[in-house]
């Protein structure tokens, strides 16, 4: 089946620098495979590696120890045009590419297939039109990339990695830099690209939201657990996500609910919260949390406490030792508290 | 290259052909047209001073200026790309001065003075040697810096001291050559594309057009390097050699230009900005050729006016080159925003 052809294999792979004599490990003893059709999500804190482990696997460095596999063939094997055609990358590097169009620049990634000038067949020109087409910058194909919003120069750059033709692609914070419309546009982008084109695709990113929602594997790179893989859903319901930034700061919790990081509650105070669903539910808590108000439900066992009833946005009671308050917005009830 | 690129081609041809043509029917002596058409034609004439003048001087001089300005131009958009720095060029990066020390470094440890047209074979390859081996040292310099230092206007000032320290080497060997040394030296230093005589044309030549012909080979990385050298190592493309090639390329054109027609600025620098704004791209595949054809007709150009004086005398060729090329740089620098082709 080639849907679960692997691309990449890292066994016991072990990262990092040398420099004269002196070797600096980044992380050893790391185990992983990418396959065809799947979007993985390299993420991690700064610092953690994410860059060292993608030059690792685009052969731009070599690695330290262990195995790494490509197609499986060793990876220092492949020659440089072998290796060309094989892995694909897009960077975060500026380029000087503003004076070509959009399609001299996508055109450029058909050079590992060209001869000795870089003339263009027809093929090469059907696949450059594909690609355009496929990541959808057709209609700007004559414009010149300097012309290009961060959105879709990133797009360009998709395009000129598809054009290789290489059955996996590696990118550096696709979305760094990007806006919130561009950055969920350039995921689904990518997801719809490793499923239709049957390609291996990974990327480092710290937009974390758009990667649960999107990835079909999560790759969590930390000093003290070394790389954790699978299914984002595993790993999240494991509880694997706290992991991630335990070491810079312990007070960060991931949300199980929400699927997102946040500050843990500092709860100096408490309440009995009634909200009337689930959205007001959340907001509340959203609002009480910030004032250092921990949360808990209307039962007997906190009868003590004061009570919150949210109705709706604009009807809100506080019950304090048996005497009712009702605010009509958010802002009344925070100036109160 | 696109149609854009075969329409400027063309019409540049035209403009070379005309320039030479003006450049062999101008000058400090008058000759009618119809004689250096047969002197060319290699029919008799009526003054063999005509035959002379346009022979030795003349034809060398056109042949020198057009191939000299391709080559500057190529070495300017080559080292343009590399450093990914649109102010690059070999003066700015201090390799010329480095040819310009080889040269002076084989002419005082020749025992002779600093002086060129003057020399023998032996001598003129040591010279040649020398030129290429200065500016390989610099630009090997360059290319090293280039990894340490980031910044694209830091690394021209660090071309620009570079370039001062040879220059005071030089001083400090004029200070020991002789007065007639001196003076040569000087004169050399202002440029001249006089500076090739008709038994040395077939070597200078050779050696411009294997330079040319590296640069030529080169379009399809160069292209590539346009994305950076971290795109253009996943593109394939062997970032060493490319650089060695490069080195030896723009060496050996700054090399055998400088030894021949002393340092000449600014043709390197301006005129692959001109082929870019006329072609609005920075597509090798086009713009190479006419910035090799662009550089050839400023070259010719310049010669024309540096001999307009006639009898009066030649005005030195580095008088003429800033003033045109100076005015392109500053409104490339202006409308930096406006031109695409380094965002």
């Amino acid at each position: 089946m080639e849907q679960q052809a692997i691309v990449i294999e890292g066994k016991d792979l072990s990262i990092g620098y040398r420099k004269g004599k002196v070797t600096k490990y980044v992380h050893r003893h790391l185990n992983f495979v990418l396959r065809r059709g799947e979007l993985t999500c390299l993420l991690g804190a700064n610092g953690t590696g994410k860059s060292t482990l993608l030059r690792t696997l685009a052969a731009a460095q070599s690695a330290l120890g262990g195995e790494l596999n490509l197609l499986g063939r060793k990876i220092g094997a492949y020659t440089e045009r072998e290796r060309s055609r094989t892995i694909g990358v897009v960077l975060t590097d500026k380029t000087q590419a503003g004076g070509l169009t959009v399609y001299e620049l996508v055109a450029l990634g058909r050079q590992p297939h060209t001869g000795f000038f870089g003339r263009l067949r027809q093929t090469d020109k059907d696949i450059i039109r594909h690609a355009l087409q496929a990541v959808g910058i057709t209609d700007k194909a004559s414009q010149y990339t300097a012309e290009l919003s961060d959105g879709e120069r990133q797009k360009v750059m998709i395009a000129k990695a598809l054009v290789q033709e290489c059955p996996l692609i590696l990118l550096d914070e696709p979305t760094a830099f990007l806006d919130v419309v561009s950055r969920i546009e350039i995921m689904t982008l990518l997801h719809r690209l490793a499923e239709e084109e049957q390609k291996a695709i990974l990327l480092s990113t710290h937009d974390i939201e758009q990667a649960l929602v999107l990835a079909d594997r999560l790759w969590l790179l930390t000093p003290e657990n070394g790389m954790e893989c699978g299914v984002t859903e595993d790993l999240i319901l494991n509880n694997r996500m706290d992991t991630l930034f335990a070491r810079q700061n312990s007070r960060i919790r991931f949300d199980l609910t929400h699927g997102v990081f946040s500050p843990t509650v500092g709860g100096k105070k408490s309440i009995r919260l009634n909200a009337a669903n689930e959205v007001l539910e959340h907001w509340t808590q959203n609002a009480l949390n910030r004032r250092n108000y921990f949360c808990l439900p209307d039962e007997t066992a906190y009868a003590s406490l004061p009570l919150l009833t949210v109705v709706s946005p604009q009807r809100i009671k506080l019950t304090v030792e048996g005497q009712t308050i009702v605010f009509r917005s958010f802002d009344q009830l925070l100036q109160t508290l | 290259m696109n149609n854009k690129g075969y329409i400027y081609g063309g019409v540049l041809c035209g403009i070379i052909l005309m320039l030479m043509a003006a450049n062999l029917l101008l000058g400090a002596v008058d000759i009618p047209a119809s004689a250096v058409a047969d002197i060319l034609c290699g029919r008799g004439t009526e003054k063999e001073t005509w035959s002379f003048i346009v022979w030795e001087s003349r034809f060398p001089q056109c042949i020198t200026a057009l191939l000299c300005g391709a080559a500057l131009s190529a070495s300017g958009l080559m080292l343009q790309t590399v450093f990914n720095n649109p102010l690059a060029d070999s003066s700015i990066l201090g390799i010329s001065s480095g040819a310009s020390l080889g040269v002076a470094l084989v002419m005082l440890a020749g025992g002779g003075t600093i002086a060129t047209g003057a020399f023998t074979l032996s001598g003129f390859v040591s010279v040649i040697l020398g030129a290429f081996l200065g500016a390989a040292c610099i630009l090997g310099i360059i290319l090293f810096l280039s990894t340490v230092i980031k910044n694209s206007v830091m690394l021209l000032i660090a071309g620009i001291m570079i370039g001062y320290v040879s220059s005071s080497l030089i001083s400090l060997l004029n200070f020991f050559a002789t007065a007639e040394g001196v003076h040569s030296y000087t004169i050399w230093g202002l440029g001249n594309f006089g500076g090739v005589s008709l038994e040395q044309l077939p070597a200078f030549s050779a050696m411009v057009v294997a330079g040319l012909i590296v640069a030529v080979l080169l379009i399809k990385p160069l292209n590539a390097l346009l994305l950076g050298t971290r795109y253009a190592e996943n593109l394939g493309v062997n970032i060493r050699r490319v650089r060695n090639l490069l080195l030896i390329a723009t060496g050996l054109l700054t090399a055998v230009t400088t030894s021949f027609c002393g340092p000449v600025s600014f043709i390197g620098l301006a005129v692959p900005h001109i082929a870019r704004l006329m072609l609005g791209t920075s597509n090798h595949n086009s713009l190479l050729p006419v910035t090799l054809l662009t550089g050839s007709a400023v070259a010719l150009l310049c010669n024309l006016v540096c001999i307009l004086p006639g009898e009066a005398g030649i005005i030195p060729l580095n008088a003429v080159t800033p003033i045109l090329g100076a005015p392109v740089i500053i409104y490339v620098i202006v409308n930096q925003r406006k031109i695409q082709y380094f965002n």
